[in-house]
C-alpha cells in the first residue's frame, strides 16, 4: 500500500542506482537493482523511502520536551520508591523476609521483597506505573497523534505530499507502540539502577517459593518488561481512534485519559463482574504470574487475546474513520 | 497530453454537513501552462474547491481530475507532482524551519530520501530563508512562515502548484517576490493555480482566471477577454466640464458623469479622435483624453455585484 508511482511513462529497467546510500538513505536503501544508471527526472520510488515517514515520526516524538518530560516522570517513579523503601527498612521496622508477591500490605506488588534483592524492584515499579503512569503516557501520546497535527493544521500538508492516510495511521500508531515499549524498557531500567545502587542482588526467590538464578530472573525480569509494553497495546488503538474523532489534541488527550481512569474504576466494583473480563485493563497485573515457577500463563495469554482484540476493534474503527474522514482543518 | 487540461471539474458539489452549499455543480478547466487565478470573496468556495481537489474532502457528488487522473481515488500518484500552499502555511514550531522540510519531504514516498538535504536546502534558498533556516519555526514572522510553506511546496519538481492566497501576510517587498517566482514557475511550464481575493495584485501574472460567487462559477477565461466585458471609460480632463459633458453626449456617450476638472462616458462607437476633435471645435480646452482600461477588479463586481465582503 506504501508505493506510489509516477504517472509520468517509465522506461523498463529505469531503476536508480542505489550503489552510494548516504546517510539519509541508511535505514532504507538496499541495492534494488544497480544494473542501470540513474533514470534522469523519472523519480521510480524505492519502496523502501515509505519508511522515512517512521524515521521521521520517530525522531520527532522523541525530541520532544513533552515525551521526554513523560519519560522522566516515569524514570522518577522507581527512584521514589526505593527510596521510600529504603528509609522504611532502614529503621528496622521491617527487614524480615516478607511474604512472597501480592503486596500483602497494601504496597504494589513485591514490594516487601525489594530489600532482599534488588531486582524486585523492576517488578514493583512497573506493577506501581502499569494501572495508571504508563497508560496515562500513552494516552497523551496516542490521543495527540493524529488530532494534534489536526489541530495544527499539519495534517493537511502531509496528506497533501501525499503521506496517504493509512500510511499515516500506521506510522502514528507504530510510533506509539515504540513508546510503549522505551516508556516500560525507561521504567524497567531505572528501576534495575535504583535496585543494584540500594540493595544486594542475588538469586530471585519466585512467588512459587522456588529459587531461581539472577540471570534467569534478569531475564524474567525483560520478559515482563515485554509483556507489560504488549498490555499497553489496546490503550494505544483506543488513544489513536479517539484521536481521530476530534480536532484538537488536548481533547483526544484528556477523552483517552478519562476513558482510562472509568475503565479502571469499573474494574473495581464487584458488581460489574460480568464485563470485567472484557476490560483491558482486567489482566494487567498477570504480569506477576512469569514471577512463577513453573510460569502460569492462563492469564498472561488472556491478556494478550484481550489487548489483541481491543487493538484489532479500534484499530479499524481508527482506520474507517481516518481513510474517510474530510480534512478541513 | 500536454494540452490535457491540468484540472477539469465536472458538476463539483460539496455539501456540509447541516446541508450548507459550499460548492454548487463546479465546471472548472484550468489549462496547462496557464497562471490561473482563483478569484471570490471570502466564503465563495474556493477552498472547498481547492480542498476537493487535493483529496482532503471527499465531493458530495460530481468529479475532478487532476493532471488527467480522478481524485481523491488517485490522489496517491497524482499528488507527488503537485505543491500546495492551502489557507495558510502549517508549520511544527518545536521543529526549525529546516527540519519542517525535512519533515514534509519524509511523508511524500516518492521523495529520494538521497537528495533530501540539497533539495530541502534548495527550496529555503529559492524562497529567501536560507539564513532563518535554523531557526524554530514558532520563532518566525508570519511572512516567513509563509516562505517556508511555499519552499514546502518547491521541494520536487511539480507539475502544477496551487497556491490558495499565497501573498497573504507579505509586506510589498515579499509580494514582489511571490510574483516574480510564479512567474519564472510558470515560464518552466508548471501551471499555477492560484487563489486570491485581493485583484489587483494578482492581474499582473494570471493568464487566466474564473471567478467564484456563493459557490457558484460565475465566469472563468483567459484574463483579456473578462477584462474587456468590463468596457473601459473615456475620461476627458477639463476646466470645461459643462461643455464637455454636452459635446460628449452629443457624439453619442452614454452615462456621462462629471466632477471638478473631470468628465467620464461611456466611449461611443465611434472614431475617438473624431470625438476629440469635436470637443476642441466646440472651444472645450482639453487636458487630457484617455480611456481607462476596465480593471479585472471592475469586472470582478460587474459580475458578483459586490466587493470582496464576505459572502453571507
Amino acid at each position: 500500500m506504501s508505493r506510489a508511482e509516477p504517472a509520468e511513462a517509465e522506461p523498463a529497467g529505469a531503476e536508480p542506482a542505489e550503489a552510494e546510500p548516504t546517510e539519509d538513505a541508511g535505514e532504507g536503501a538496499t541495492a534494488e537493482d544497480p544494473r542501470e544508471p540513474t533514470a534522469g527526472l523519472v523519480r521510480r520510488p524505492s519502496p523502501w523511502w515509505s519508511l522515512g515517514l517512521l524515521r521521521s515520526e520517530l525522531l520527532i516524538t522523541f525530541r520532544r520536551w513533552r515525551t521526554l518530560a513523560l519519560l522522566g516522570v516515569l524514570a522518577a517513579v522507581p527512584v521514589l520508591i526505593g527510596i521510600a523503601v529504603k528509609i522504611e527498612t532502614g529503621d528496622g521496622s521491617s527487614g524480615g523476609p516478607g511474604g512472597p508477591g501480592g503486596g500483602g500490605d497494601g504496597g504494589p506488588a513485591f514490594i516487601a521483597q525489594v530489600t532482599n534483592n534488588g531486582l524486585f524492584l523492576v517488578f514493583t515499579a512497573l506493577a506501581a506505573t502499569l494501572p495508571f503512569f504508563l497508560p496515562m503516557a500513552i494516552g497523551v501520546i496516542a490521543g495527540d497523534a493524529i488530532a494534534g497535527e489536526s489541530n495544527a493544521g499539519t495534517l493537511r500538508y502531509l496528506l497533501v505530499a501525499p503521506a496517504g492516510r493509512t500510511r499515516l495511521l500506521l506510522t502514528k500508531y507504530a510510533t506509539v507502540l515504540a513508546f510503549c515499549l522505551v516508556a516500560t524498557l525507561v521504567v524497567a531500567l531505572s528501576a534495575l539502577t535504583v535496585g543494584a545502587l540500594l540493595f544486594p542482588l542475588g538469586d530471585v526467590t519466585t512467588i512459587s517459593g522456588t529459587t531461581i538464578g539472577f540471570a534467569d530472573g534478569l531475564g524474567r525480569a525483560l520478559l515482563i518488561a515485554l509483556v507489560v509494553a504488549a498490555s499497553l497495546t489496546g490503550v494505544a488503538a483506543l488513544g489513536l481512534f479517539v484521536s481521530t474523532l476530534t480536532g484538537s489534541g488536548i481533547a483526544a488527550m484528556a477523552t483517552t485519559v478519562g476513558l482510562l481512569i472509568t475503565i479502571q474504576i469499573l474494574d473495581q466494583i464487584p458488581q460489574l463482574h460480568a464485563i470485567q473480563p472484557y476490560l483491558f485493563s482486567h489482566y494487567w497485573l498477570s504480569f506477576a504470574d512469569l514471577v512463577r515457577d513453573p510460569v502460569y500463563w492462563d492469564d498472561l495469554v488472556k491478556n494478550l487475546g484481550l489487548q489483541g482484540l481491543y487493538v484489532a476493534v479500534f484499530g479499524s474503527a481508527a482506520w474507517a474513520r481516518f481513510t474517510t474522514k474530510d480534512v478541513t482543518a | 497530453m500536454d494540452d490535457a487540461p491540468v484540472i477539469h471539474t465536472h458538476a463539483l458539489t460539496k455539501r456540509y454537513h447541516g446541508g450548507q452549499l459550499a460548492v454548487d455543480r463546479l465546471d472548472l478547466t484550468v489549462p496547462a501552462g496557464s497562471v490561473f487565478g482563483f478569484l471570490g470573496p471570502n466564503g465563495s468556495g474556493k477552498t472547498t474547491t481547492i480542498r476537493m481537489l487535493m483529496g482532503l474532502i471527499e465531493p458530495t457528488s460530481g468529479a475532478a481530475r487532476v493532471l488527467g487522473q480522478p481524485v481523491p481515488r488517485a490522489a496517491r500518484t497524482v499528488l507527488p507532482q503537485v505543491g500546495a500552499l492551502i489557507e495558510g502555511p502549517a508549520l511544527y514550531g518545536f521543529l526549525s524551519g529546516r527540519d519542517n522540510l525535512l519533515r514534509y519531504d519524509a511523508a511524500d514516498p516518492t521523495a529520494d530520501p538521497r537528495t533530501r538535504r540539497t533539495r530541502v536546502a534548495a527550496a529555503l534558498e529559492r524562497v529567501g530563508l536560507t539564513a532563518a533556516a535554523g531557526k524554530k519555526a514558532k520563532a518566525y514572522s508570519l511572512g516567513m512562515k509563509q516562505r517556508l510553506g511555499l519552499a514546502a511546496a518547491l521541494l520536487q519538481p511539480r507539475r502544477l502548484l496551487v497556491l490558495d492566497e499565497p501573498t497573504n501576510g507579505l509586506d510589498p517587498q515579499g509580494m514582489r517576490e511571490i510574483r516574480s517566482l510564479v512567474r519564472e514557475l510558470a515560464s518552466d511550464g508548471t501551471t499555477v493555480f492560484l487563489s486570491s481575493h485581493p485583484l489587483d495584485e494578482i492581474e499582473q501574472v494570471c493568464t487566466h482566471v474564473a471567478v467564484m460567487a456563493q459557490g457558484r462559477l460565475v465566469t472563468q477565461g483567459p484574463v483579456a477577454e473578462l477584462a474587456a466585458g468590463a468596457r473601459g471609460r473615456l475620461v476627458v480632463i477639463t476646466p470645461d466640464t459643462a461643455e464637455a459633458a454636452r459635446v460628449l453626449k452629443e457624439q453619442g456617450a452614454a452615462d456621462v458623469t462629471s466632477e471638478e476638472d473631470r468628465v467620464a462616458a461611456e466611449p461611443p462607437d465611434r472614431d475617438l479622435a473624431e470625438v476629440n476633435a469635436a470637443l476642441v471645435t466646440a472651444g472645450v480646452r482639453v487636458r487630457g483624453f484617455t480611456v481607462e482600461r476596465a480593471s479585472l477588479e471592475d469586472a470582478f463586481v460587474a459580475l458578483t455585484g459586490e466587493g470582496f465582503d464576505v459572502a453571507g
